[in-house]
């Protein structure tokens, strides 16, 4: 459908609506369920130089219409990834698929990016400095404008795939972040990775995930994700991908008019697994509601 | 799995906090004792986790079993703010993901299998002990619980023939002991085990012989696209919703 198009650094997606990195796996579980392919695009696990298990469990709790996670970027490291899912997710997914790599050094990242750069199917790479789970590493890289830079640099040089640098929210000023990035020749900017939360447990007066904190995503977080991409996009003028709390179709149109131009789903699909489908099944209905001929007009109308 | 909407048709405590859940739907997917649904609440953003307790194909209706209609029993304690509030529907309409988790592998049990619940890890047990005895088994269960108010399924289990040994914590029905107390000794061909993670932990320490038992984790999504709910075993990292619930004894590594 013509007036769901978008394009994302140079690539056209049917619609806007792209799955978010550590919801959607590497895309199987979900195409047992539904036609993955109408989906604008999706972007895989976060991938790093090693395997990791990630935190301990428990590592998932609950709150006021969101939930925190603290499960620590397991992955079976881009090895493994390039062996065995990379494969699997060529048979059930056709288009451009995001790749969300992560690392604990620069030099990590541009490992992973360069090992990974010789995969047709991958389309961008989402190259995620903002993880708040990882102790020494992932929360760095995004707070601080020098190694986003640094990072940015790195996996630009070893790839001419789109960079799409995936920002944290946990930051005085996203913007000065942003255009660190810009500077470094990153192609897009994508926001918000999750915010740093906690909760206890009144019966035992301890934190209820092992790790202590994680990261809160889902509809809590859907005003202050718009707001950092509407400051956002008033500061760069690099394509940016919106997510946060996106639950539905409004909310895919909301986070266009602040200046996205597309976006991602990620905790909704954990609850409603059917919730993209159902939003791109939606999205024209809502065009109309709103008196909008293509998506893509409205992209930054909010600016 | 599938997700589908379910008539709530019972909804009682039948133990000391324990409740019924009867809920009419497509139960198509649901085909092996020790899967679980997972139950979306409103208000509540992740789903709840609950075990099949058991399954009436065709449903107390007879809508028949092509139709993939059916009737899903589940038993709940409630254990905070989301079965709280489950408690308190008495109908309605519940969005339901079914087939989730790999359940009980009845093929491993023998003649003689051996069934051991802890508390509301029992559960599982009535409609593994159906399909047993379906299969020719003859099956024992072996149910512990802290006092005689929190018993389940005692009847429902002697009703399909299953000898039942009963322990309480305070004595205050049968056995006074834990399940590890009342199991020593009973001869088995094989054993499934549900429930609490240190009842889990005892009673491996006095079973003899294979078996598999059924864990618990804190659940993103429960169909595998999280790994919020990974556990370390001897093959490698699993998933508890997916991989699991139910491992065999020989893959798990024991804390202590
Ligand atoms: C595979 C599986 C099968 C289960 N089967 C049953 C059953 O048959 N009967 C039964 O009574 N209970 C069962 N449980 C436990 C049940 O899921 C929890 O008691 C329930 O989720 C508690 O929700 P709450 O909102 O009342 O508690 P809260 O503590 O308010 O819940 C907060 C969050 O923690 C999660 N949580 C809390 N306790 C547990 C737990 N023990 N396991 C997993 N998640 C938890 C909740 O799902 C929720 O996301 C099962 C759990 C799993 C993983
Ligand atoms: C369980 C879980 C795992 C996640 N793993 C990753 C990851 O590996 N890489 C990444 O860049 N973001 C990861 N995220 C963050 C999401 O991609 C997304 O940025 C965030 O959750 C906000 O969007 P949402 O509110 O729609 O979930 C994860 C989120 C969740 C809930
Ligand atoms: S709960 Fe999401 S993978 Fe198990």
């Amino acid at each position: 459908m013509e007036r769901l198009k978008t394009t994302l650094c140079g690539i056209e997606l049917d619609n806007p609506v792209i799955a978010a990195s550590g919801t959607f796996g590497y895309g199987y579980e979900f195409a047992e369920l539904y036609d993955i392919n109408i989906l604008g695009s999706f972007s895989f696990k976060g991938t790093t130089k090693d395997p990791r298990y990630g935190n301990p469990t428990p590592r998932i709790a609950e709150c006021a219409s969101g939930m925190i996670n603290s499960v620590g970027l397991q992955n079976p490291g881009v090895d493994k990834v390039i062996e065995e899912e990379l494969p699997k997710l060529k048979k059930c997914f056709h288009k451009p698929v995001m790749a969300n790599i992560s690392g604990f050094s620069a030099e990590e990242y541009e490992y992973v990016a360069e090992r990974l750069n010789a995969e047709d199917q991958i389309g961008w790479f989402e190259v995620n400095i903002s993880c708040p789970n990882v102790h020494g590493g992932g929360m760095g890289f995004g707070t601080d404008p020098h190694m986003a830079a640094e990072v940015t640099k790195r996996v630009r040089k070893v790839t001419n795939k789109p960079v799409i640098m995936k920002l944290t929210p946990n930051v005085t000023d996203i913007t000065e972040i942003a255009k660190a990035c810009e500077a470094e020749g990153a192609d897009g900017i994508s926001l918000i990775n999750t915010i740093m939360a906690m909760r206890i447990d009144l019966r035992t007066g301890r934190p209820v995930l092992r790790n202590g904190t994680g990261g809160l995503s889902g509809p809590a977080v859907f005003p202050v994700a718009l707001r950092m991409v509407w400051q956002t996009a008033k500061a760069v003028s690099i394509p940016i991908v919106g997510l946060g709390g996106i639950s539905s179709a409004e909310d895919v149109i909301e986070m266009m008019m602040a200046g996205a131009s597309a976006v991602e789903v990620g905790a909704c699909n954990l609850t409603e697994p059917f919730i993209c489908k159902r939003i791109i099944e939606e999205l024209p209905e809502k065009l109309d509601k709103y008196g909008i001929k293509n998506i893509r007009d409205i992209i930054g109308s909010a600016l | 799995m599938k997700e589908s909407i379910f008539e709530i048709l019972n909804n009682t405590e039948i133990a000391d906090n324990v409740y019924r859940l009867d809920l009419k739907g497509d139960v198509s997917e649901i085909v092996r004792p020790g899967q679980f649904i997972n139950i979306a609440l409103e208000g509540f953003f992740l789903r709840r986790p609950i075990s099949v307790s058991n399954v009436y194909r065709g449903g107390f209706d007879n809508a028949g079993p092509e139709s993939g209609q059916g009737v899903v029993t589940v038993l709940y304690k409630v254990a905070g703010k989301g079965t709280e509030y489950l408690s308190g529907l008495k109908d309605g309409m519940l969005n339901v993901l079914t087939g989730l988790g790999n359940g009980f592998d009845i093929s491993k049990a023998g003649s003689r299998p051996l069934l051991i619940g802890g508390g509301i890890g029992s559960a599982p047990m009535h409609m593994l002990a159906a399909e047993l005895i379906k299969k020719g088994a003859a099956p024992t269960a072996v149910l512990g619980f802290r006092g005689s108010r929190e018993v389940i399924l005692e009847a429902e289990l002697n009703k399909l023939g299953v000898r039942t040994v009963i322990a309480t914590m305070d004595g205050s029905k049968g056995i006074k002991g834990t399940a590890a107390d009342a199991l020593k000794g009973i001869d088995h061909t094989y054993f499934y085990a549900c429930g609490p993670m240190p009842m889990l932990n005892s009673i491996r320490k006095v079973l003899e012989g294979d078996g598999e038992y059924s864990f618990e984790e804190r659940m993103g999504c429960g169909f595998g696209a999280c790994v919020g709910c990974s556990m370390e075993t001897k093959n490698g990292v699993k998933r508890v919703c997916k991989d699991g619930p139910v491992f065999s004894g020989k893959e798990i590594i024991w804390k202590d």
